[in-house]
């Protein structure tokens, strides 16, 4: 009885040690995928520098609207605008990474709904008395409200500087931007505090691992955010009607286009391991999955399927209008061609990678049998 | 014949085995109850979800709101209150009841040991667990009994048998024993695990744990019923069972099984971890061995004998109802469910729905992520039942926002243990114009390579 006991206190120990235990190292796994290297290469060559490089063009935006309000002339509204352009374009390399601290504070709903609530916008330039923290105001901020004001706020340019001018908008865009100067700061220098080595060291596979939540944000911007919201919506693809005035940048009306290539070639960066640093291939996903097929015999390269279905998306954008209101009013079709291409991939996203990466897509961590 | 069977329902058993599975049994559920509310369960799985999947027939079981915390603080309530054997009757009632209705508001969160819970607690209600080292039995001397009928024991260790068998019956396939799938799938991703994390991706281990798994599930219960192997047997309880809880996420249910298989060992086993805790808890155990017998003549015994039959037909029974539907049982699962198959499948899917106007023709996509739960969106993917009773909710949903001539088709993929996605439902099929129901599912497009 005595043997029992000691035998069942020794299983009881073996299994209570955490997961921190010294033994895994001195057995590394050389010849498996590590996760930990994939993840080390998402934070250092793809997160944090897209983070980086998105804060320093909203730092040029800040300048450049101070430059305006002093002196609003022709070229100083331009270089406005063109930073304005310069740094939504850098939002879509970040938008997919909604996590940590990010995720916490919602960094998306602040920085990116639309369709902006114009109404809402007038009112709190009017009442001058606005909590942009208020989930009611993600509609009345960002960018798409930025977009109204920079390029919606009169009919021709003169009219727009007018009303830029008048001290209460002046007010409204400053608080604008330096609320998504603020958030995004806050989301980078936890990247460069703590949250970067936590990040990397929760390299496990359960459904709260680093890399199943990542995964997670990755494929909720790719279906719903860039597909859906970009393309989708728009189109029809969701109600049945075309809504044209539901693209992303309605009021600088040229720029959906760019847009919707920033966020579609960032997707495919981070899938395919492309650093932004300096655009050499890491590890990936894509190498992820390749190694699953060699580990399994298989003669289904998935990666390749899902990068092949991108292609197609690409060569169909090739004769979309940059303005994405205009293609939608004059050849929906088309369209609808770039949301099936891009509606193709999510089957393999989200079912032959998930089952082959064993990646859980839910974040309840419930109990299995 | 019949004369043996008289003479095996007169033999009498000590009543200890009994009572320490109860007390066992109930505060196991006590502490499962705390920790389901602890994780915010309760919220995440029944108060967020706007919608929730129904069993065929068990509509009418809904989530109460707000009243879901009453309902799982009686349910903890009761079982507390039957572990101590207090109102036993009542309690397990109580409890099996609650337990029961709570399994029944969502089958997306169906786990076969949940199922397991309520089949014991049915068991229990029948029998006479609290007649002996009880609050009731303390309280009560006329309700004392020493010994019980040795069948009461035997029904919870036939409950047992079904599941380990039907289990290890189940995983006679051959993903799982020549291709060691599911299992190589999880184990891999398991390296980081202490010691044995560095077999974790070696072939031949996931060959081990398939067989091996196979093996126990099959023959546990004869080494643990054999007197000779039931120590060694009860070790392989305690490493199969804590190395399923090492390596997958299955919560309370490896404590619920080993605790379970101490009901094979003997009464002296029982009767001396009884005194041990009265000597502990300073209560006489003398009390409790008065020598009384049951003799079977209350109401409910005698309506055991005809109850307990009946149900064990019903649950040797349900495992084959999955041999009546044809097709690939992984793939449509159709009888899947309540026939303890555990492990079996790695599964993934995607379904895409379209609603239709017949007339017009005009259609739009859904959004599953405005009526479903991730979780909810997870389990509907590939489970064809599942995906039927949700175009039926779009299709009442947008009939009553004034759409008019609905139809609601899926264009659905699903993969399973690793074979390539491959469409999963027939997309030209009106899903509305498809009852739910036990008739075979015709609209699933039978698996290749099979």
């Amino acid at each position: 009885m005595k043997k029992l006991f000691l035998f069942i206190s020794i299983i009881l120990f073996t299994f209570a040690c955490g997961d921190d235990d010294p033994i895994t190292e001195v057995f590394p796994n050389e010849d498996s995928f590590s996760r930990a290297e994939m993840l080390e290469f998402w934070a250092d060559e793809i997160i944090i520098p897209a983070y980086t490089n998105y804060i320093s063009d909203l730092d040029i935006l800040k300048e450049s609207s101070t430059a305006f309000f002093t002196d609003p002339s022709e070229p100083n509204f331009n270089t406005f605008r063109d930073s304005y352009i310069l740094a939504y374009t850098s939002w879509q390399q970040v938008s997919m990474f909604e996590i940590g601290k990010a995720e916490e504070i919602g960094l998306r709903n602040f920085t990116n709904i639309y369709p902006t609530n114009v109404d809402l916008i007038e009112s709190n330039i009017n009442n001058q008395n606005f909590d942009l923290a208020l989930p009611s105001n993600f509609v009345a901020q960002g960018f798409p409200a930025l977009d109204y004001l920079l390029f919606g706020k009169g009919d021709d340019d003169e009219v727009i500087v007018q009303a830029l001018t008048s001290a209460n908008v002046t007010t409204y865009v400053e608080a604008l931007i330096d609320r998504l100067n603020d958030l995004s700061t806050e989301v980078l220098d936890d990247w460069n505090g703590g949250f970067r080595d936590e990040f990397v060291s929760n390299d496990g596979s359960s459904a709260t691992a680093s890399t199943d939540k990542l995964v997670n944000d990755f494929l909720f911007y790719y279906e719903r955010f860039l597909r859906a919201a970009k393309v989708g919506i728009p189109a029809g693809v969701f109600s049945g009607n075309t809504e044209p005035d539901r693209v992303e940048g309605l009021f600088s009306d040229i720029y959906s286009k760019l847009f919707f290539e920033a966020g579609f070639s960032s997707a495919q960066d981070f899938f395919n391991g492309i650093s932004f640093i300096d655009g050499r291939e890491g590890v990936s996903l894509k190498q992820y999955l390749e190694e699953i097929q060699l580990t399994n015999n298989s003669d289904f390269d998935i990666a390749a399927s899902i990068n092949d279905n991108w292609q197609s998306a690409e060569l169909v954008l090739i004769d979309i209008n940059a303005n994405f209101r205009n293609q939608v009013l004059e050849d929906n079709a088309e369209m609808l061609a770039l949301y099936d291409e891009l509606q193709k991939a999510v089957v393999s996203l989200k079912v032959d990678m998930l089952q082959a990466l064993n990646i859980q897509v839910d974040f309840v961590d419930a109990d299995g049998d | 014949m019949s004369q043996a069977i008289q003479s095996y329902f007169n033999k009498q058993s000590k009543a200890a085995p009994l009572a320490v599975f109860r007390v066992l049994f109930g505060l196991l559920m006590v502490f499962s109850m705390i920790r389901f509310w602890y994780y915010g369960w309760i919220e995440k799985l029944y108060l967020l979800p706007n919608f929730h999947f129904h069993y065929y027939g068990f509509d009418w079981v809904q989530v109460p709101g707000k009243w879901t915390y009453v309902l799982f603080f009686i349910c903890g309530l009761s079982a507390l209150f039957f572990a101590i054997g207090y109102k036993y009757r009542l309690s397990i009632l109580i409890f099996f009841l609650s337990f029961t209705y709570i399994e029944l508001m969502d089958k997306t969160t169906y786990l076969n040991h949940y199922y397991f819970v309520s089949l014991m607690a049915f068991i229990l209600l029948w029998l006479p667990a609290h007649r002996h080292f009880s609050v009731d039995a303390f309280l009560n001397k006329n309700i004392r009994l020493e010994f019980i009928p040795k069948w009461n024991i035997d029904a919870l260790r036939l409950m047992i048998s079904i599941v380990y068998l039907s289990a290890g019956l189940a995983k006679l396939n051959s993903d799982w024993m020549y291709k060691a799938l599911p299992l190589s799938f999880w184990l891999r991703e398991k390296t980081d695990l202490p010691i044995i994390g560095q077999f974790m991706d070696e072939r031949w281990l996931h060959y081990l744990f398939s067989w091996g798994g196979a093996f126990y599930d099959l023959f546990i219960v004869f080494f643990l019923l054999w007197s000779r192997t039931r120590v060694s047997a009860f070790i392989a309880v305690l490493m199969f069972h804590l190395l399923t809880k090492a390596l997958f996420p299955i919560g309370m249910f490896p404590y619920l099984m080993i605790a379970a298989s101490l009901l094979f060992f003997r009464d002296t086993f029982h009767t001396r971890a009884l005194k041990m805790i009265s000597s502990i808890i300073r209560i006489p155990y003398e009390t409790f061995c008065n020598g009384a017998k049951s003799m079977s003549n209350t109401f409910i015994s005698r309506a055991a004998l005809i109850v307990l039959p009946v149900f064990f037909i019903i649950q040797l029974l349900l495992p084959l109802r999955s041999h009546l539907y044809t097709g690939n049982l992984f793939w449509t699962e159709q009888g899947y469910r309540f026939s303890w198959r555990v492990m079996l499948m790695e599964k993934t899917g995607y379904a895409n729905f379209k609603v239709v106007d017949s007339v017009t023709g005009k259609r739009f996509y859904i959004q599953n992520e405005d009526f479903l739960t991730a979780f909810q969106q997870k389990q509907m993917s590939t489970q064809p039942d599942f995906i039927l009773e949700y175009s039926h909710f779009l299709g009442d949903h947008f009939k009553s926002q004034g759409h008019e001539n609905v139809q609601v088709f899926v264009e659905s993929y699903a993969s399973l243990n690793g074979r390539k996605s491959q469409p999963f439902i027939d997309s030209t099929i009106d899903l509305l114009t498809v009852e739910n129901g036990f008739k075979q599912k015709s609209f699933i497009i039978p698996l290749e390579n099979d």
